[in-house]
């Protein structure tokens, strides 16, 4: 008995030495600076002085009378309405196309994957040079097809789905594994029996495969909806500076960025931080509860 | 049977011209970064280099000092990557092995903490930062990043499944501790880890926001901070540029081809998150 009591101890020595050192970690650099972050968003705190007075909910009334934080908030719905969508409708297309493909199936899955791995910044820049106006690819395109040429990044109207065509073409890959582990999870026996009662190809997509897949599609609009809502390394690289033409693809991050960093209003940009925070949550929330109340059957 | 031939072919024809549209403006990269800066401005542009120089690549090497970028994102993302490997594997370990007080609230605290998002607190964790003076040193970047709440659920989920027996019998073999995770749980988890370490050098690699932050001085810069501070200062010099991007891109997809089949899984492992 005296062995196991020891052990125990041992046990708990062990553990104590790694969850100690842990939660220390997870205080210094997670909580406290939450928690100092809110007290800052409170006050009129600055850098220089480090000190600050109360000022309630200043910061953030100042947030909703800021025409470039309410052009910034509609930038990143923009953003989040044009690409969460086309990038999960597109991956499920791709991913039951590939999972078809028989022999080229792996090479496919590799091929789509490959913008995945790269650095944004790098292929920002890359894609900054295809929309190019006077020398870029794309442009070279519309006129030799005879089209006429477009501003991309240049144009107020054009600017944002510029950058989500940015986004698709980099993030689309890392869906479509996604969804095809999730292909893979979906038992074959279901589509035999469906095919014995004479189920064509879209009823076995619409019927089987998407209900089947949805714990997937779930994790996938969720976290992209939050991924989007956060979005900051490709509008900062392909347009730099304020933040496009006419503002366009200033997001909700950038704006706390250059709020912060490069204007040094702290106490605004944290409010900005939870603002941005509060509206995640709260997205993220309603679609858990919207996805499964949805799907129950 | 016809009929289904006919449609893998239109299949792998519409997969085929969506590929190629994923592939095109890498070959437009490494294109234009071979190309001199005259032809780079031609209209309309040339799909074939007329001659091929490597003017770019000296200049980008030259003037964005692309060995010491190089050098510095290396060493951050490989300390990184072995840090968060050895915590999370030690931490999920404890979790899902070791029953100690407390267990189930600190693990819900772990997990929740995936949820704040990172530009909550990146300002005052810049502020502590500075206080710190850690400022404008790598001790900014790697020590707030040695916990990863991910990191440590997966391997959590790992280590739940080691067999109880198999830790007991180390016990009473006499085996501290330390030794039972070092010996016995860590090896019969390699390849989970390898697949999380892959994931995260992959981010460490290309992690641009806390580091742009952080980091003002030019010889601590990684490669995605100096290639976008060059990007904004010589904003229209499209050869060094892309150059550049080439050379940033290229290890990345030389450790992706070496090791195809452990990327794929580590992405899949991704979706084990909800």
């Amino acid at each position: 008995m005296n062995f196991f009591r020891a052990r125990r101890r041992q046990q708990l020595i062990f553990a104590a030495c790694v969850i100690v050192p842990m939660l220390a970690s997870y205080a210094l650099f997670l909580v406290w600076p939450v928690g100092w972050a809110f007290s800052i968003s409170l006050s009129d705190w600055n850098l220089f002085q480090n000190a600050g007075n109360f000022v309630g909910l200043r910061n953030y009334m100042r947030a909703f009378r800021d025409p470039i934080f309410r052009i910034s908030l509609t930038n990143t719905f923009y953003y989040a309405i044009l690409s969460v969508p086309l990038g999960l409708g597109l991956a499920i297309l791709l991913g039951v196309l590939i999972q078809g493909a028989g022999r080229f199936r792996s090479l496919f899955r590799v091929l789509y994957f490959m913008p995945v791995l790269t650095s944004e910044i790098a292929t920002g820049v890359l894609w900054r040079w295809l929309y190019q106006p006077e020398y870029g690819l794309f442009n070279s395109i519309l006129s030799a097809i005879n089209l006429p040429r477009l501003g991309w990044l240049y144009s107020p109207e054009l600017a944002m789905p510029s950058v989500v065509a940015y986004a698709t073409w980099k993030g689309i890959g890392f869906t479509v594994i996604i969804i095809m582990a999730g292909l893979d999870g979906i038992d074959e026996t279901y589509y035999e029996a469906a095919r014995v009662d004479g189920a064509n190809l879209w009823n076995l997509f619409w019927h089987i495969t998407l209900p089947l897949l949805r714990p997937t599609l779930t994790f996938v609009l969720v976290t992209g909806v939050i991924g989007s809502l956060q979005v900051f390394g490709p509008v900062y690289v392909m347009t730099q500076g304020p933040g496009g033409p006419l503002n366009r693809t200033r997001t909700m991050v950038l704006h706390q960025y250059q709020t912060a960093f490069l204007s040094f209003q702290w106490p605004y940009g944290t409010a900005i931080a939870f603002i941005s925070f509060a509206i995640i949550m709260a997205l993220t929330l309603a679609q858990l509860r919207l996805l499964r109340r949805r799907w129950e059957y | 049977m016809k009929r289904t031939k006919l449609l893998r072919w239109g299949l792998w024809i519409v997969l085929g011209l969506g590929s190629m549209a994923m592939v095109l403006p890498f070959y437009w990269m490494v294109l234009t970064s071979v190309k001199s800066k005259s032809e780079i401005v031609r209209i309309p542009p040339s799909f074939l280099p007329e001659s091929l120089t490597l003017s770019n690549y000296v200049e980008a090497w030259e003037r964005l000092q692309f060995p010491l970028l190089l050098r510095n994102s290396a060493f951050l993302a490989t300390t990184m990557t072995a840090l968060i490997l050895l915590s999370s594997a030690l931490v999920g370990y404890v979790f899902a092995k070791v029953d100690f007080p407390g267990r189930e609230p600190i693990f819900i605290l772990v997990l929740s903490s995936m949820m704040i998002p990172f530009n909550v607190v990146m300002i005052p964790l810049f502020l502590l930062i500075v206080r710190l003076d850690w400022a404008d040193s790598y001790w900014g970047i790697i020590v707030p990043g040695i916990f990863s709440s991910f990191g440590i659920f997966l391997m959590r989920q790992v280590m739940g499944t080691i067999p109880e027996d198999l830790l007991d019998a180390a016990r009473i073999d006499g085996a501290s501790e330390f030794s039972i995770f070092w010996r016995v749980a860590l090896p019969l988890s390699t390849s989970p880890i390898a697949a999380l370490g892959i994931l995260t050098f992959m981010g460490q690699w290309d992690s641009f926001l806390w580091p742009l932050i952080v980091l003002t001085r030019a010889d601590l810069f990684t490669l995605p901070v100096g290639l976008a501070l060059f990007n904004n200062r010589f904003y229209t010099e499209y050869g060094p540029l892309l150059a550049g991007a080439t050379i940033s891109v290229v290890p990345i997809l030389i450790l992706f081809f070496s090791a195809q089949r452990l990327f794929m899984e580590s992405v899949a492992l991704q979706g084990m998150k909800l």
